[in-house]
């Protein structure tokens, strides 16, 4: 039995069906990614397994529980934790506000996961009273990222986390990836840069019009002469 | 020395009938902005009800007021209507959470468009209008007591020899000292308390703050609690100094909502710097100079006149012109508000 789960899910946003019994599913210490062409569904299923949506099938199970009933604000209470792909700092509160914003549920102390942060992206620590809004591209996804580990999550879910930011910055985002791996969260992943997001994967979903077309290790998927071939540009 | 005197006296002239008021007119407005700005920056809609609000506030806390006169319970030197004030902001508190269960939940649910909020707002403006008016009727009302000075005229001219004198009432240094209180109060919530905090997070990015799990309808509450205290402490200060009289207060709505814009609306600091602005300008241009101008320049000079800008009766158009160039200049307001 799969930690978090998004089985046969069927849905869309009230119009037609966006997914069409599209399976996800990842485990605790393992980064899953969702990739695939423009229009896959590939968000929507992640905000979907968040319950940004309502399912007409499938359900979305966390722990062996059900919570395909449960509220968006609900499941973040269990421990799933979201970073949006746009709009995912608070910009006119400090570094340090956004932080703790992330911690609101909590009622216990926050300083250690607050040094675990600032240790993982320092920039974060020397920037922590600026204004989030006045933070370059790179820097707001790392107080994005910073924000949802504050609520110390059991799965990360990250809509596109590189979009828009340099190579650079890229590589430094996905090598903190793997860093958060290393603590046992499960993190899931919809990437627009399918190459180098299944090279970290362990596990890769690729989508195409709402339904699973490959599942694999990936590696695997990066193997695949089809995959290669069709989603990876050869 | 006779020039000096002379320069003495005009200063004393400008801060009475000019600074302190300004301090006065502009607290309240401040005041009333803030309640304004707080509603834009979290229920996200321009709330036409705000003077009707204050209105029914400073109501309610006459009424207690004239209940505890006929009783003989007063405040010595201050004025009665302090005591009564927290029933004022009760009863406030309590029709506001009432028309919020009643009227902008229904559209907040249905994720109905700002305009359509503010379109509502008018209608619930228009009840409390009536229902005001219904209560304790629409002609005016006054209901201060206590000292009325805290520097009279007389005695400022004994004391100093000038022959101008200055006036502080008690409702103004009250005014300007409530502001403040309040002010620092009201800041010290948004920036420390978890709660205040959640209210700037909804305020920036409601669906991150949702993502963080802040719980909207807790937001939404302590918003029209703020909204009222500040409604009701707005009103009853203004009726202490001047008078009470419904349309006057909806009337206020006009330079309220100026403040607001004028400092760039959602932002509270800017709600105080745009309330000062707007009663400044008000008064600065409305105020007849020819005393001033018979101190300073010399006697030769002197010209008939009043050497005023403006009649007091245009003071409104005053607001109107402010909001419309810093529209067309800035229009996020002199502090960066949202974009309207």
């Amino acid at each position: 039995m799969s930690y978090f789960i998004g089985e046969l899910m069927t849905g869309g946003y009230g119009g037609a069906d966006i997914l069409r019994d599209c399976t996800i599913d990842v485990e605790q210490g393992e980064i899953a990614v969702i990739v695939g062409p423009n229009g896959a569904g590939k968000s929507t299923a992640m905000r979907a397994m968040l319950g940004m949506l309502e399912l007409k099938q499938g359900s979305v199970r966390f722990r062996g529980k059900d919570i395909t009933q449960l509220s968006p604000q609900d499941r973040i209470a269990e421990g799933i934790a979201f970073v949006p792909q746009t709009n995912n700092v608070f910009i006119n509160m400090t570094v340090f506000e956004n932080l703790e914003m992330g911690a609101f549920l909590r009622d216990d102390d926050i300083s250690e996961t607050l040094a675990q942060i600032f240790e993982l992206f320092p920039i974060l620590e020397q920037k922590q009273d600026q204004l989030a809004g006045e933070l370059s591209g790179g820097q707001r996804q790392q107080v994005a990222v910073g924000r949802a580990l504050m609520s110390q999550p059991s799965v990360l879910m990250l809509d596109e986390p590189t979009a828009g930011v340099s190579p650079i910055v890229m590589d430094e985002l996905f090598d903190r990836i793997l860093e958060i791996r290393q603590s046992g969260v499960a993190i899931l992943m919809v990437e627009q840069n399918a190459r180098q997001a299944l090279s970290i994967a362990d596990k890769g979903f690729v989508l195409v019009i709402g339904e699973n077309r490959h599942t694999d290790t990936g590696q695997a998927l990066l193997e695949d002469p089809e995959v290669r071939r069709s989603f990876l540009g050869g | 020395m006779d020039a000096l005197t002379d320069i003495i006296n005009a200063i004393v002239l400008l801060l009475n009938f000019i600074i302190v008021p300004g301090l006065t007119y502009g607290s309240q407005l401040a005041l009333g902005a803030l309640g304004v700005t707080l509603v834009f920056g979290i229920l996200r809609f321009a709330n036409f009800a705000h003077g009707d609000t204050m209105a029914f506030g400073t109501m309610v806390t006459i009424l207690v007021t004239w209940w505890l006169q006929s009783q003989g319970i007063n405040l010595g030197p201050l004025p009665t209507a302090l005591l009564a004030l927290p029933v004022g902001i009760l009863f406030t508190i309590a029709l506001l959470v009432f028309t919020d269960k009643l009227v902008y939940q229904y559209y907040r649910h249905h994720k109905a468009p700002p305009v359509t909020m503010m379109i509502a707002s008018i209608g619930v403006m228009f009840m409390i209008n009536g229902i005001v008016r219904f209560i304790i009727g629409p002609n005016d009302q006054r209901f201060l007591d206590g000292e009325r000075y805290i520097i009279r005229a007389r005695d400022f001219k004994a004391m100093t020899g000038l022959s101008e004198g200055l006036t502080i009432k008690v409702s103004q240094g009250l005014t300007i000292f409530v502001a403040i209180l309040l002010v620092i109060a009201l800041f010290w919530f948004l920036q420390k308390t978890r709660t205040g905090k959640a209210m700037r997070a909804y305020s920036d990015n409601e669906d991150l703050a949702l993502l963080s799990g802040v719980n909207p309808d807790r937001v939404v509450l302590v918003t029209w609690i703020l909204a009222a205290t500040l409604a009701t402490i707005a009103g009853t200060l203004y009726g202490l100094d001047k008078s009470f009289k419904p349309f006057t207060y909806f009337q206020l709505l006009l330079p309220m909502f100026a403040a607001a814009i004028v400092g760039g609306i959602g932002n509270p600091i800017g709600a105080i710097v745009g309330g000062y602005v707007i009663a400044f300008s008000e008064v600065v241009v409305t105020y007849a100079y020819r005393k001033v101008f018979i101190y300073l320049l010399p006697a030769s000079l002197e010209t008939e006149g009043l050497k005023q800008l403006l009649s007091t009766d245009y003071k409104f158009a005053v607001s109107f012109i402010i909001l419309v160039l810093v529209l067309l200049v800035r229009p996020t307001g002199i502090l960066k508000g949202k974009l309207l």
